[in-house]
Order: C-alpha cells, then structure tokens, then sequence
C-alpha cells in the first residue's frame, strides 16, 4: 500500500508556450512511512500533491495508488479512488461550517455510501486520537485553529487511506502546536500504515520523516536527507 | 442529502427569508389561481354546465369570431339542425342581459330562453309563459322565492324555482320561455321567433361542417363556445398572464437565490470533490435542498391561500378546488426545481484543485 509516480511530467499552458511544473518526477513512498517534500515557492510542491490526489493527470508518466495504476482512468474512477484510498489534509482545515466536528468525519462514510450513524464509532475514536474527545459537538466556528487542523487530519484518515496527503500542516500555527500537529501525522501514519507525503517549508519538521526530497524548478532531488534515526 | 440537512439548519436565516419569499409568491398565485377560475366561473357557468356538446351561431360576417351578442338564429334554423343526421338534440337558446326587479330591489340578470320542458333549464316543468326559473344567486340578488313575482325587462314573470346556481357574464341567469324571451329581448315579438344559438347534443356520425355550410351557420364545441363572451378571453387572458409571470418571477427567484448560494459555498463544493464527492451526489445534495426549501414554502403558502379563498366566501368569485390549489403549488414546486436546477449545475464547474492552498 505504497505511493509510486514514475516519470510524471506535468506541464501548464502559458501564453503560447507550456510552463514545465514536474519534469520527469520518480517518487516512491513506502506504506507506513513518511516523505517530506520541501522546496521553495513555486518549486511543483503543489503540482506534485495534486497529482498525487489525481486532482490532475500528468501529461506523461505514471502514477499508481495502493497498486491501482490511475493512468486513463476516468473521472469517476478517480473522484472514487480519491474517496475511498487517499486522504487529504489541506493546509488551511477547509473545513465544512455546517457540520460539527463528528459530522466533519461522518460525512466522509457518507460520501462513500455508507450510513453516517454506522460511521460514528469510528468517528469518535479518531477524535479521540486526535484529542479532541468532548468536542464532537462542535461547530468549526467554536473551535480553536489547532483543534480545527486537528479535525482536518482525523476527517484524512477516516476512510482508512493507503496514502496520505499533508500539505503545510502548521502553516498557521505557532510551533508548539505546530510539532503537536507533526506528531499526530507521524504516530498516525505508522499506526495506519500510510504512505505520507508531507510538503513543508519547516525544516525542524525534517527530523521527523522517515524520508525527505527536495523539489526545484519541477525536478526532484531525492533523497537529500534522510530524516528519522 | 447530508450536507444539505445541515446548512438549511446552520444557515436558517438565509432559508427563512427565501423561504418567506416562497410563501408570498405561493399565496399570490393561489389567490389569483382562485380568483382566476371564480371569474372565469361567474362569466361562463351557465354556459358550461349546458347539456349540450355543440352550440350553433349564427354564421359571423368575414373576418369576425362568433359572438353570444351578435348572433341571432331563426326557428326554420333551430328545426333544420334537428334534421341533421348525427344531431340527437337541437334546442333554440336565446340569451339576452336585462334588469330584473322584484319587492323593490333590482338586478342586473341574463335570461336564458328555453323552449318549454327543455333539458337546457334547471327544471324544465318549471318553465313556461308567463313563469321564470331563478338562480339561487338571481333569487338572492333579488330576494324572491317561488310564488313570488318579478319583473323582467318590464315584464311580470311568476317564480316557479329556485334552482342551481349558474351565471353568465358575471350577472346570475333566470330562465324563462322561448316566447318570453321574444318580448323580452325585442319588447314586440315581431319577425317570428328568434335565439341566440342552437344547444347540439351529436354523435360522432354528424358531419357538422357540412351542416354549418348549409345552414349558414357556425358551430363551435361548448367549451370554445366561451370566447364568445364578451369579456371572457379578455379578463381571463389578463389572469392568465399574471399567473405566468408569477410562476416566471418564482422561478427566477428561486434560480437566482441558488445561484448565489452555490457560488458562496463554491469553496465547501471543492473542499468535498478534493475529499471524493461525485458530481452526481453534490448535485442530489443541492436539489434535494432546493426542494426541500421549495415544498414547505410552497405547502405554507398554500395553506394561507386556502385560508384567504375560505375567509373571502362569497365576497369575491373564489373556487377552492384540486385545479386552484394542488396545480398552482405543483407548477410552483415544478418550475422552482427547474430554476434551482440551472442554477446548481454550476457545481459541475467547480475545480477541487481550489481546495489545495486555499484559506477559508
């Protein structure tokens, strides 16, 4: 249950030229592990992620989810695979302003088909594991920003993802909570068996990673460090 | 439907205040709806409760339409289409728009003469010389009952009914004889009788083009024969164009709230299809919505417009019926969804990739 991208090449239009985003990109992330990707703005952190997510199909190259090779699928082949084997934590919460925060979770059982209420046992234990228990009843607008970006990463693992994509976690958080935020992604991804991409611009974030890989100008440089002892 | 659930709850200011609008439109329509075909039934009432499928007139000239006012049929007409193979019936009906007194009090009233011991009368054993059938509205206008006396168009006539209710241009209808009818719409009675139409009961087997060539006449279906009143296509037509335009406005109302509540939450669209969420189910999510916002308007409103037509009575010409409250509100309902639905099929644009890095 592995993330692999093999070659991928995505390009953008730009005026009457093409705009290179990734260029050639090889990436392998192992189940259970996590990758940090770091690299400046601009750099094709984000085109990388979204890629990943099969929000966009690159123009060549492969890109293969769990062992589903995702090259010509159609859309609702990968609108389903993003529901049910990737998990997207965005770099604001995003999250829903109607729904409480157990509801922020339920609704992914219920974008899947199944019954929010079957769903709610589950629910509450990944609250639980993010430290939220008490707060399944709460509004995004009643909570705090690390309680929200807490609910973002616990409604990411909800359906059980064979990958994980974190993208600035703690961007708006101060760095306590911020190293909290990193901890909870890495105990979750190895209790989960995830494989985590993490874009970061924090450095002190690299020394929790089992890998990291530097993007520039669409390119990888990989590895360039290799993060946990 | 569970997302939509709980904005109608989280944001129930927003729904109130388009639900409101809802409600008011509904009680709009229903009051016109009512009043619509209380009009129409106060103009044509007498004319479509005839036992007659055809009415005959007397053959209009070159580029005019048939008219109850204009028309005039002689008897060697009336007896020829009796002869008209397929024509089971063939009864003279004149139909002139008088005064009536009696005890004081005056009305304005249509008479409707009949041959005697005609089916087109109430009580056909009622009318004869010298006798008239009331209405019940002519009878209350009137305040007469059977025995008394009336005066129409300066003729004495003895009540021998009270029957159903029927009126024709918005005036209640009394019946009285063919012969009557002759001094009343003409006061000499000369040139031999005359009617307005001749009341047809065919079958299929009647070739009435033909007929109509031959005896100079034009025969129209009893339900076409109404835009032969006067006012009838007028007034209804004016009604009728309200209508449409509220149910328009209602629809683009409705087309024009959820296109602006889709764009607000175009950010929570992206955020589900970056989570997973089918097209197909944002748009359930949506519609269900709209629906859900249309219906409990729309059965509020309704309920109010019923409660209006109940209380106005007999004020005002009102029918309460499946045709004035159900249709007007499924119309409603109909088109709302329609406009809804133009306006959510935006969620199909909505690109997931705005989700990533976006602050909300």
């Amino acid at each position: 249950m592995s993330l692999h991208l093999t070659d991928v090449t995505l390009t953008y239009p730009d005026g009457g030229a093409r705009l290179i985003a990734l260029d050639d990109v090889t990436l392998h992330v192992p189940a259970g592990t996590i990758t940090a990707l770091v690299g400046p703005s601009g750099s094709g952190k984000s085109s990388l992620l979204a890629v990943a997510a099969t929000l966009i199909s690159p123009d060549s190259g492969q890109v293969v989810i769990a062992g589903t090779d995702t090259t010509g699928m159609s859309r609702n082949r990968l609108t389903e695979l993003r529901r049910t084997r990737i998990g997207m934590v965005f770099q604001q919460p995003n999250l829903l302003p109607s729904l409480t925060a157990i509801e922020q979770l339920q609704v992914m059982a219920h974008l899947d088909g199944r019954a929010p209420r079957g769903a709610r046992g589950r629910a509450l234990e990944l609250l639980e594991a993010v430290g939220l228990t008490g707060q399944a009843d709460r509004r995004p607008h009643e909570l705090s920003g690390g309680q929200r970006q807490r609910i973002n990463i616990a409604r990411a693992l909800m359906n059980e993802p064979a990958v994980l994509l974190v993208d600035e976690p703690t961007s708006a958080l101060d760095q306590e909570r911020g190293a909290a935020i990193l901890d909870l992604i890495t105990t979750l991804t190895h209790r989960q068996g995830a494989a985590t991409v993490l874009v970061t611009h924090d450095r002190s974030h690299l020394t929790a990673v089992d890998q990291v890989v530097e993007i520039h100008d669409g390119r990888l440089r990989t590895p360039v460090a290799s993060g946990a002892p | 439907m569970f997302v939509a659930w709980r904005d109608l709850r989280f944001a129930k200011g927003r729904f109130v205040l388009m639900g409101a609008v809802v409600v008011l439109i509904t009680v709009l329509v229903g009051l016109v709806s009512g009043l619509t075909a209380g009009l129409a039934r106060a103009n044509t009432s007498a004319i479509t409760d005839l036992p007659a499928d055809h009415l005959a007139f007397a053959r209009p000239v070159d580029g005019e339409d048939v008219s109850f006012t204009v028309s005039s049929v002689d008897a060697d007409t009336w007896a020829a289409w009796e002869r008209v193979p397929g024509v089971t019936t063939a009864e003279p009906l004149g139909i002139v728009t008088t005064r009536a007194q009696a005890d004081g009090r005056t009305a304005s009233v249509s008479a409707f003469g009949v041959q005697p011991g005609s089916g087109l009368a109430p009580s056909p054993a009622q009318v004869r010389d010298g006798a008239v059938v009331l209405s019940t509205a002519a009878a209350d206008e009137l305040d007469a009952r059977t025995g008394d006396t009336v005066t129409v168009a300066g003729r004495d006539l003895r009540v021998t009914d009270v029957a159903r209710d029927a009126s024709y241009s918005h005036t209640p209808v009394v019946w009285t004889s063919l012969d009557d009818f002759q001094q009343l719409s003409r006061g000499d009675g000369d040139g031999g009788p005359r009617a307005t139409v001749v009341a047809l009961t065919t079958t299929p087997a009647a070739d009435l083009v033909a007929a109509d060539t031959e005896l100079g006449t034009t025969t129209v279906s009893r339900d076409d024969a109404l835009s032969a009143i006067g006012s009838f296509t007028s007034e209804n037509g004016s009604l009728q164009l309200m209508r449409g335009f509220l149910f328009a406005i209602s629809a683009l109302v409705i087309g024009a709230f959820f296109t602006v509540w889709t764009i607000q939450r175009s950010g929570d669209i992206a955020v589900l299809k970056a989570l997973g969420a089918s097209t197909g189910y944002l748009l359930r999510d949506a519609l269900g919505q709209a629906v859900v916002l249309l219906g409990l308007g729309t059965v509020a409103g309704t309920a109010v417009a019923v409660a209006a037509g109940a209380a106005l009575g007999s004020a005002v010409p009102f029918v309460l019926d499946f045709a004035t409250v159900a249709g007007p509100a499924l119309i409603m309902i109909a088109l709302g969804v329609a406009g809804a639905a133009l306006s959510i099929r935006r969620i199909t644009s909505v690109d997931p990739l705005t989700a990533l890095g976006s602050a909300r």
